[in-house]
């Protein structure tokens, strides 16, 4: 199952370990992300066998447990806590979370 | 007075009733015995002061002639991923070391209206990431267990409940908390020789506990007998609306109704679950606690569950793909830590903060789960497992039609020594071989004793049922429990 069409393994590169790094917003160093070139290439090998699944006509799964989703009154049930959201900030002021300059 | 430790929940609970000690005596000995067990690293914050103060509650409230509340002068320890309020929490994480929440998680808010006392936040694997406890950032929990050749290698007490099922064990507490996403209450269990069930996935409310992947993540309790795991459970159950995946079902009184008597009751045996090349002590173990069921007077017939062979596969495409998502909050922003070096813009902050506040194996997978469900690999990956997940559900309906339980082992093999899987993540995996089957299934599903090995180190049985059938699945537990006779208990060295 190769994610492409093209029916081989896929095979992750550097670059591609780099990408992934980019999109999870986790900074790596080149000899961290070399070392995650063959972990993630031996995983993914690995999940790649559920390609051979015939999965036809199967409905991906989206609950587990069959439950129904509840609606309920359109009202304020929680507020009032602003002291209690901030607590735990790395840097919160004048009421506000705070973060660095954000210039585009 | 001195072995108060020894007692389980049930005996604790009737002994405060009846006078035979008090709460107070109760918590004194247990905060004694975690005080003396650092070596065991089971503990990140230990709370002697939270266990007395419920102690006191309950015998003042005894000594006023108040009627006792299910679990009065009941101490317990508490996984670090619930959220505990004014007590820090951090899911064995740097990236949370320091969070100290300003709300209770429902879980734990239910056990201590219920009565019981906090002696402490119990270690786990980062993140509920792992299976041998060696993931966590406040060092691994070492089990209690030794081998018994005598080499004193430190042994792992599985994961990622280690914290709890060590301390278990070692009688620091008589019952805890647990979370099982792929096996994280029934194979720490099955290593240190007690019992835990994760309920069906609904019962336990999520909220307030950190969140790993949320379509498979359910709470559950760990003690050594089956009975105080039916005692926990029905405290922590029951419906919570801010968790919009809980069921608004009452709670069965599951202690009341245990039974070890299984006329009439079948019992599924996996063919797929005896691979060639299963351990031949666990093979047997399995083969003893087959007979155990029989003798019990239910009747057993083979089941196939085809698609056993994808379940570790398909689990580890979708619990790192929601844990990607549920673990993209940790941002420096609004809670736990911030990196942000010199002269950083908001997104060097995100990507320093998470390098420095993330441990090896929750970056893997968050980056295996940005990868799984990034643009062109989506429905390759993450949307064709959760197809096979739906064929692993089938599978047990399927099976479910011919019995009303299942048997299998818990683990492929007993607890291994610290270090020996670490350098090999795919090897690491294949430990929930067992137990993760049921968790994409969302069913029932408990570990119980079954023996020691030739190394005397303890195995695990695992009882899978019905969905919502919690009662079966205990009944059966007792059962095995009756006949085992398991009473070994490692021998105290640290």
């Amino acid at each position: 199952m190769g994610a492409d069409g093209s029916g081989g393994a896929m095979s992750i590169d550097l670059q591609t370990v780099k990408k992934i790094a980019s999109l999870s917003r986790i900074s790596v160093t080149d000899a961290e992300a070399e070392a995650m070139v063959p972990e993630l290439n031996n995983i993914l090998g690995w999940v790649e066998q559920l390609g051979e699944v015939d999965v036809t006509g199967v409905e991906p799964m989206t609950a587990v447990i069959p439950n129904h989703l509840r609606l309920r009154d359109d009202a304020v049930t929680d507020g009032n806590v602003r002291d209690k959201v901030l607590a735990n900030a790395p840097q919160a002021e004048h009421g506000f979370f705070a973060v660095p300059k954000v210039i585009e | 007075m001195s072995n108060l430790t020894d007692l389980t929940v049930a005996e604790i609970r009737d002994g405060f009733r009846a006078g035979d000690f008090s709460a107070r005596e109760v918590a004194q000995a247990f905060n004694a015995n975690v005080a003396a067990a650092k070596a065991l690293n089971a503990f990140i914050v230990e709370t002697p002061e939270r266990a007395l103060e419920a102690a006191d509650a309950a015998d003042r409230a005894k000594a006023a002639g108040e009627a006792p509340k299910p679990l009065s002068g009941v101490p317990i320890g508490m996984k670090d991923l619930f959220c505990t309020e004014g007590v820090q929490t951090t899911a064995a994480s740097h990236m949370l070391e320091g969070f100290t929440p300003t709300y209770e998680s429902t879980v734990s808010k239910k056990l201590w209206d219920a009565g019981a006392g906090m002696l402490g936040k119990l270690n786990l694997d980062q993140f509920a990431m792992g299976s041998s406890n060696e993931t966590s950032y406040f060092g691994n929990v070492i089990s209690p267990w030794r081998r018994g050749s005598g080499d004193n290698a430190a042994l792992a007490p599985g994961g990622s409940s280690g914290g709890s099922s060590a301390a278990i064990s070692a009688r620091l507490c008589p019952a805890a908390t647990g979370t099982d996403t792929g096996g994280s209450i029934r194979q720490p269990a099955a290593f240190t020789g007690i019992s835990g069930i994760k309920p069906t996935y609904g019962r336990c409310s999520r909220w307030g506990i950190v969140a790993f992947a949320s379509s498979l993540d359910q709470a559950g309790p760990m003690a050594r007998t089956v009975r105080d795991n039916a005692i926990l459970l029905e405290t922590m159950s029951g419906f919570d609306p801010k968790d919009s995946t809980s069921l608004d079902l009452a709670v069965p009184q599951w202690e009341a109704n245990l039974s070890s008597d299984l006329r009439g009751k079948k019992v599924g045996i996996p063919k797929e679950y005896r691979p060639d090349g299963l351990n031949a002590e666990i093979s047997a173990m399995w083969d003893r606690g087959i007979e155990w069921l029989k003798d019990a007077g239910a009747e057993v017939v083979e089941v196939s569950l085809p698609h056993t062979k994808y379940a570790l596969p398909t689990y580890y495409i979708i619990a790192p793909a929601e844990a990607s998502s549920n673990l993209a909050r940790y941002d420096g922003v609004r809670y736990g830590q911030r990196d942000l070096p010199d002269g950083a813009g908001l997104q060097d902050m995100y990507a320093a903060t998470r390098a420095a506040g993330f441990g090896p194996e929750v970056k893997r997978r968050i980056m295996i789960g940005t990868y799984v469900l990034s643009a062109g690999f989506y429905d390759a990956y993450y949307t064709q497992a959760q197809k096979v997940r739906a064929l692993i559900s089938r599978d047990f309906d399927l099976a479910f039609e011919k019995c009303d339980l299942l048997l299998t082992p818990t683990a492929p093999s007993a607890s291994f020594a610290l270090g020996e899987k670490q350098a090999d993540p795919l090897a690491m995996y294949l430990n929930d071989v067992f137990t993760v089957p049921a968790s994409l299934a969302g069913l029932p599903a408990m570990a119980v004793p079954g023996g020691l090995d030739a190394q005397g180190l303890p195995l695990g049985l695992q009882i899978i049922g019905k969905a919502l059938d919690e009662q079966t699945v205990l009944n059966a537990g007792l059962a095995i429990e009756e006949r085992a006779g398991f009473t070994a208990r490692p021998d105290k060295w640290w």
